[in-house]
């Protein structure tokens, strides 16, 4: 029961709403991803979840409890997304030292191994490559055997094989009945791991659902096509296409299926001339979710 | 109460070998640059004082208040990266952080005293263990504003400013405070009495003959520590910001 309840949540800092009336909810045992271009208010959200900024408005409940008792419950883990190592521990110093602020951590050496650092456990930390002081925040974040592991953006700067590691331990941990948020700006990651996506722009929730409709919804293509004289009606009728927007004599279909889309508009306007059919990436997908500029 | 995080807080401190060579060497380089030339000099500015021994207790003093204050230095490096948050998201209680902190400052100050005793004694320095035993009682006590105002600093200002900062202050409270020469009459003796480090370097010349504090020292000392710890709790608590 409980889950995680993010509800009206608001912080603006001056002028600028960093987070404009955010509600989300998850369930206990779930994986969500936080989804969004830099600057949507992921970062400010995952803050006001784990009691680091107050929020301006709105309320916060962990499992039926503040952010602050949750933390101190050891309940919550969370791997920031600005972040390095202090100095002059070893890695099994390190997280044994934070082990020993919890009231039930994990063994030490359980942690190590689940995050594949039990070969440079007696490295000082700054002495680590980067995947490895990124998984040994990982195990600091894990250490205390939390309900709910929140990461913000923890695969950045790593390379394909470290990410491929690091998604493998998120999982076996994950796979322990944990409650997990991540924020990312890769769909892939989403789509990959989390049973859920959360997508946010401007500060707002745009949508929310699974993956997969996620996915279908920012996966999208585009077509564009010189084609004068033509009503946006009867190119939104054909298959595959969502949207119409006309530009002056071009017009601009958003595909959930480009391939039918392209065969039918060739098909019933042979007119059609300048195509360009081009991937929208996450950012365009936002742009049109949020209908304006990103 | 958890003592491991003490315990390992304690132990980076000693392996930061840069950190402990300056923040022990300086004083000590100090120590022999003023008073290895006047090792012989027997009746100070006709004090009836040995050379090595007022700059012994002088030094004391500025070298265990730098050692203190540079806390801050450490804190902000830790803050630039990320690490001051990352504690937050941990039970560790305000209390334990301090604690953590204030010990390894007194770790750093108590390696000073033992160092600059050790100097004082090549030069011919002895003390009744008495008075010595007084001394060093005093100075340990009158670090504790000092142990405030590093932490404060150390959660107010970045790792580009904290060191012109406690370059600067320590400077001037060894100055005012009369670490180098006793500032002994005027305007600006009223002013160093209201300073720690005045109450400091009395300390430290219980070494000289001094006899410590009265009330008056008591009470400035109580009052920059209750108020420069009130401070740095509050900068603390509202230091959770991505930096």
């Amino acid at each position: 029961m409980g889950g995680v309840v993010l509800s009206g949540l608001q912080k603006s800092f001056g002028d600028v709403r960093a987070v404009d009336d955010v509600d989300v909810s998850i369930a206990a045992g779930e994986t969500v991803a936080l989804l969004g271009p830099n600057g949507a208010g992921k970062s400010t959200t995952i803050d006001m979840l784990l009691g680091l900024q107050k929020p301006d408005a709105g309320t916060v409940t962990v499992f039926d409890k503040t952010p602050s008792a949750a933390v101190d419950a050891g309940s919550i883990g969370a791997m920031l997304q600005t972040g390095a190592l202090i100095r002059d521990l070893t890695v099994r110093e390190l997280v044994t030292m934070i082990a020993s602020l919890y009231p039930k951590p994990m063994p030490v050496d359980d942690v190590l191994d689940l995050v594949h650092l039990r070969d440079v456990a007696d490295r000082r930390t700054q002495k680590l490559s980067g995947g490895e002081t990124q998984r040994t925040r990982f195990a600091i974040a894990i250490v205390s055997d939390p309900e709910l592991l929140v990461l913000d953006e923890p695969t950045v700067a790593m390379d394909v094989e470290a990410r491929r590691t690091f998604w493998a331990s998120m999982r076996e941990f994950a796979a322990r009945g944990k409650t997990v948020l991540f924020a990312t700006h890769y769909l892939e990651e989403a789509d990959d791991y989390a049973d859920r996506a959360v997508l946010m722009a401007h500060g707002r929730v745009v949508a929310d659902g699974p993956t997969t409709e996620i996915k279908a919804m920012v996966g999208s293509r585009t077509i564009r096509a010189t084609l004068p004289g033509v009503s946006p009606d009867d190119l939104s009728s054909l298959p595959g296409v969502q949207h119409v927007e006309r530009r002056g004599e071009a017009v601009v279909l958003s595909c959930s299926d480009s391939d039918a889309a392209i065969r039918a508009l060739l098909g019933r306007f042979a007119d059609a001339r300048d195509i360009e059919i081009a991937g929208a990436g996450l950012e365009e997908a936002f742009v049109l979710l949020t209908g304006d500029g990103a | 109460m958890n003592w491991t995080y003490t315990r390992f807080e304690l132990k980076r401190v000693m392996r930061s070998r840069r950190f402990v060579f300056l923040a022990l060497g300086f004083p000590l380089v100090l120590f022999y640059a003023i008073a290895g030339p006047n090792r012989n000099v027997h009746d100070l500015g006709s004090s009836g004082l040995s050379a090595p021994l007022y700059y012994m207790v002088g030094l004391a003093a500025f070298g265990t208040m730098n050692a203190m204050m540079s806390t801050g230095a450490r804190i902000a490096a830790e803050r630039a990266v990320g690490w001051n948050r990352q504690l937050r998201i941990t039970p560790l209680s305000v209390r334990a952080y301090f604690r953590a902190k204030v010990l390894t400052a007194y770790l750093m100050a108590a390696l000073n005293l033992a160092i600059l005793y050790a100097a004082g004694a090549t030069l011919g320095v002895s003390l009744p263990v008495g008075r010595w035993a007084h001394m060093t009682a005093f100075i340990l006590i009158g670090l504790i504003p000092f142990a405030a105002i590093g932490i404060l600093f150390g959660h107010l200002l970045t790792p580009d400013s904290i060191g012109p900062t406690l370059g600067g202050s320590t400077a001037l409270f060894a100055f005012l405070g009369g670490v180098w020469f006793p500032i002994t009459s005027g305007g600006l003796h009223d002013i160093a009495e209201a300073l720690p480090s005045y109450w400091l370097v009395e300390a430290a010349h219980i070494g000289i003959g001094g006899s410590g504090w009265g009330t008056r020292g008591w009470l400035v000392m109580a009052a920059w520590t209750v108020g420069a710890a009130l401070l740095a709790g509050r900068a603390y608590r509202r230091d959770t910001r991505r930096v």
